[in-house]
């Protein structure tokens, strides 16, 4: 199975996500770069976290334009996988590959911290690897992810099922105490309707390492990496 | 007539920052007078920021070799190994006036400068920290507006370049109201195959310039440094400069491509005195000439002069010294990542330093001449206080009747209580590579992919060296290197910055001259040589007077296996405490005289350097051997401050007795030098307390962590301290943010 990190200028956790992919999971994979629109043949793209285009503007909205977005749009137009990971959840909202948008922290300083996430919803190709209700530590660091997304939408999502990760205390509760950014319905990780493409602010590739004594986010690449399989051995 | 026009000409150099002798001596180097232009390449550069006029003849105290000593002063870093044929390279930097009269981008470009540094050296930066210095966070108004902007500054730049930020110190002081500190201290690694220098080798080899456009800003920074602030050069803020995390961001990746190629033989960064100071240090090393024409600098602004293109300190620049031939190649790898490379000179073998405007030269001295400023031996007097604070003797204040509120109050201290408040806009994870994050003695930065990893801290003590200069700087090395030992870490070596007032005045100038003896006795007792540092000097203000003399230490030190690494907290109740070295009735200089009786005064404690490596030796002995589960410094606020924030961080309790004959403020409070507290095992309690015995270090099994929430301290069977856990939790994690919500 063949990985993609998508490199923008400023993408300051490409080499993150590169080294759990291949020391951690020991997969192949490969830098695709933002002005080029060939993502070759990669089985799954992850958009890593950063401040690409120095969030000029607003975070990922020029990088969002990029030559490469539109092979990303097609590639999971076509049911790839792809995944957003802080400021690579920015842009896939800017690109409205996943609905809502992500507004400035409530307290308004960048935060960053080791954060408790209740899984809400492990059966999809992103969360296989945990049980729905289970608590993992996975630091966040981010100025703008309070996520937003109108009322109806929001119903929506949670009557689909594409809350994947919320923001809780680590007994698992749920509340305003325990969201750090202020987040509607504490939401820290969501899926596209048809189940392929993810955003989430935590971030996984922080927690893949036991070295770094923080190794609950390794589960997303692993789910992922299962899935690929699975569906590599049913073709 | 001619008296007038000597008035005139004597108020330009004067008015460019040079004296009447050095304006003498400069036209005996160059055989005639000054033009505009070259007046401006003396003035920047025989400043103290450039030329450490007032410091370097001091700096013959320093050891500067050593057996991991890769690279000394004198280039962009030092440079350490790290086995493997791997180093790190890392050096401090002070922002110091910038950052009083403009905080967020005096910060901010304070970090993008010496990152720089580190990548000039053709390291990839690894590690952010930031030593702080403030007066009181509780004071609402301008001091409480410097340090949000101050820290937003250092966020938003290291946050946005991709840097870890995973520690420093925040320290805080009615010295530093009206002139704050920040220093900001940058770590490198690379193979030692990868090391660069900035050096202008091969004659017809091209300058070029690369990265931001130049422009007005940061007009003479080198010389505002080189001054008191007060009202007047408040006008001084054109000298401050703006930063663009995500262009140096760029730079990182272009440079690092580029020198994967082998076009360049010189980098150096664009720091003080920018394009000038920049190449006259690789010609200089060369013993080179070189020729630039500031037409072809690519600039921001219309009609600059040639002086500002020269000393403009447009942040983001470096210069790159590069192979004839090679330069469309560069400039291809600069290109791709939406970079300019430009050609602006080229090395030559004359020994001038030439500066041309279109083809035509317009200045023109020789390269070692700006080189070589002029340095001052001032006189050196004794501070008038310290005849008074010497007299303090511990029976002048009497012991507090509540000693369990007094360390609530002590663990509520801006200098002791939890930074979280400030680390958490810090992203201190990026990269990977934080194995110990902000909060612990030391930072523990791993290299990847290997067994290994890098301490890395940052240090001081103003108080202390303001009570006595010498002991006083001695002991943050000591503390520096304590810090990295009980984090796991061999201590290599350090870079100094030395914050001072204005050397000039006598007193001033003997706490610069006695702290840097001070520190490098440290230094050669503990083996860790000085590879490079900073000065910072001229630190007072007409209203607030001089800062306490600050030297800053960063240390770094090598954690040979990840399996060493070793922290602060408590980690299992049952576990056996031990304490290490004598407790002496030292209360002199404490943060207990000065938060809890308003006292700064008294002499500093103690230091026997010789035992302290001693004891350091064994610590790092015993946690390589894996019989220590905690390991904690005794620090600020003496063992009851230690022993609370095993327990906080741990979330246990402890029950320690000691049988000490000295007053009980002094044993909670006082602050006796190389003193650690572990804790162990039961298995592992005989064989520390045996290697004790057998190193000499005095070792005292006091107690045990428990699991009941309470935190007890009895000494010669009398209960001094019986306390809840969570009270001192709370105390210790909510004042920061309290403090900085007080509405007085």
């Amino acid at each position: 199975m063949k990985w993609g990190v998508l490199l923008f200028p400023g993408s300051n956790c490409a080499d993150d996500c590169f080294h759990v992919i291949d020391k951690v999971l020991g997969q192949p994979v490969t830098y695709l770069w933002h002005k080029d629109t060939d993502l070759g043949d990669v089985d799954a793209i992850i958009i890593p976290g950063g401040f690409s285009y120095g969030d000029h503007l607003r975070p990922g909205a020029i990088a969002h334009l990029s030559p490469a977005m539109t092979s990303v749009k097609e590639f999971a137009r076509n049911g790839g996988l792809v995944i957003g990971i802080c400021n690579g959840f920015q842009i896939l909202t800017e690109s409205r590959m996943l609905p809502g948008s992500l507004l400035q922290n409530q307290g308004l300083k960048f935060l960053c911290m080791d954060q408790t996430l209740k899984v809400d919803n492990a059966d999809t190709p992103f969360t296989s690897a945990y049980e729905s209700g289970d608590v993992i530590v996975c630091p966040i660091a981010h100025n703008e992810g309070n996520y937003y997304a109108a009322p109806d939408t929001i119903a929506e999502m949670e009557a689909n099922g594409q809350i994947l990760f919320r923001y809780c205390n680590p007994d698992g509760e749920v509340s305003n105490a325990t969201n750090p950014n202020g987040s509607v319905n504490s939401i820290a990780g969501i899926i596209n309707k048809y189940g392929n493409v993810v955003g989430m602010m935590p971030h996984p590739e922080r927690s893949s390492d036991k070295d770094l004594l923080l190794s609950d986010g390794k589960g997303v690449f692993v789910s992922m990496l299962k899935h690929l399989e699975a569906k590599h051995t049913e073709s | 007539m001619t008296e007038k026009k000597a008035e005139m000409e004597e108020k330009i150099w004067r008015k460019a920052g040079l004296t009447d002798s050095e304006y003498e001596l400069l036209t005996k180097h160059m055989g005639r007078e000054p033009n505009t232009v070259e007046l401006a390449l003396y003035a920047q550069m025989w400043s103290e920021h450039c030329g450490y006029t007032h410091t370097r003849p001091l700096f013959k105290h320093f050891l500067t070799t050593g057996t991991r000593i890769v690279q000394g002063p004198g280039e962009n870093a030092g440079i350490v190994d790290i086995d493997d044929d791997e180093v790190i390279t890392f050096k401090l930097e002070s922002h110091n006036h910038p950052s009083a009269i403009a905080p967020f981008q005096g910060a901010a470009t304070g970090v993008g400068g010496i990152i720089r540094d580190i990548l000039a050296m053709g390291a990839y930066p690894i590690a952010s920290l930031n030593s702080l210095h403030f007066g009181h966070p509780g004071e609402r108004g301008h001091t409480r507006w410097l340090i949000s902007e101050v820290i937003h500054g250092i966020g938003e730049y290291g946050n946005c370049v991709g840097v870890p930020t995973v520690g420093g110190e925040v320290r805080f002081s009615d010295a530093y109201k009206g002139n704050p500190l920040v220093n900001a201290m940058c770590v490198g690694y690379m193979k030692k195959s990868e090391i660069k220098k900035a050096i202008a080798t091969g004659v017809g080899n091209s300058l070029m310039i690369v990265g931001n456009l130049t422009g007005r800003d940061g007009m003479g920074g080198a010389s505002f440094a080189s001054k008191d602030l007060d009202e007047e050069n408040d006008e001084d803020r054109g000298a401050i400069q703006v930063g663009d995390p995500f262009m140096e961001k760029l730079l990182i990746e272009a440079c690092l491509e580029v020198f994967d190629k082998d076009y360049v033989v010189g980098v150096q960064d664009m720091g003080a005195a920018g394009i000038l100071s920049s190449s006259v240090e690789t010609a200089s090393k060369a013993g080179n000439g070189v020729e630039i024409d500031v037409a072809l600098v690519p600039k921001r602004e219309e009609a600059m002069r040639p002086e500002e293109v020269m000393i403009s300190e447009s942040q983001e620049r470096m210069l790159l010294i590069v192979k004839k031939g090679t330069e469309d190649k560069v400039n291809q790898i600069f290109h791709k990542w939406d970079l300019h490379a430009v050609v602006i000179g080229q090395v030559t073998d004359d020994g001038m330093y030439r500066v041309l405007e279109d083809g035509k030269t317009v200045g023109e001295v020789p390269v070692w001449s700006l080189m070589d400023a002029p340095t001052y031996i001032l006189d050196a007097e004794e501070p008038a206080h310290l005849a008074e604070t010497m007299k303090f003797k511990n029976e002048d204040v009497e012991v507090p009747a509540d000693l369990n509120d007094t360390l609530l109050k002590l663990l509520a201290s801006p200098d002791i209580c939890s930074k979280t408040w400030v680390y958490r806009q810090y992203d201190h994870r990026v990269q990977m590579n934080t194995v110990v994050k902000p909060g612990s003695d030391a930072a523990i930065v791993r290299i990847k992919g290997r067994d290994k990893a890098v301490g890395i801290t940052m240090d001081s003590n103003g108080r202390y060296c303001y009570l006595n200069p010498k002991r006083g700087a001695a002991s943050i090395v000591a503390e520096s290197a304590r810090n990295q030992v009980v984090s796991g870490a061999e201590p290599i070596a350090i870079t100094d910055g030395l914050n001072f007032g204005n050397p000039e005045r006598p007193d001033v100038y003997y706490q610069l001259e006695q702290s840097i003896i001070g520190l490098s006795d440290a230094c050669r007792a503990l083996n860790t040589p000085v590879i490079g540092g900073n000065a910072s000097l001229y630190n007072q203000t007409p209203e607030f007077g001089s800062i306490y003399p600050t030297p800053i230490i960063g240390m770094t030190g090598l954690v040979k296996s990840l399996d060493h690494v070793m922290t602060p907290e408590f980690k299992d109740a049952g576990d056996f405490i031990i304490m290490l070295g004598e407790t002496k009735d030292e209360l002199g200089a404490s943060e207990y005289l000065d938060r809890i009786h308003g006292l700064v005064s008294g002499d500093v404690p103690e230091l026997d350097l010789e035992l302290e490596a001693k004891s350091q030796q064994y610590v790092l002995e015993i946690i390589r051997k894996g019989l220590v589960k905690s390991a904690h410094d005794v620090g600020d606020g003496g063992i009851s401050v230690a022993l609370a924030e095993s327990c906080i961080q741990g979330k246990l309790g402890a029950d320690i007795s000691l049988d000490v004959d000295v007053r009980d403020d002094s044993l909670l409070f006082g602050e006796t030098q190389t003193r650690f507290m572990l804790s162990v095992s039961e298995d592992n309690l005989d064989a520390v307390i045996d290697l004790a015995a057998e190193k000499g270090i005095e070792a005292a099994v006091v107690g045990r962590v428990n699991d009941n929430t309470r935190i007890t301290v009895n000494n010669n069977n009398k209960k001094l301290i019986d306390i809840s856990l969570d009270a001192c939790a709370d105390a210790f994690n909510t004042a920061f943010d309290k403090l900085m919500k007080t509405s007085n």
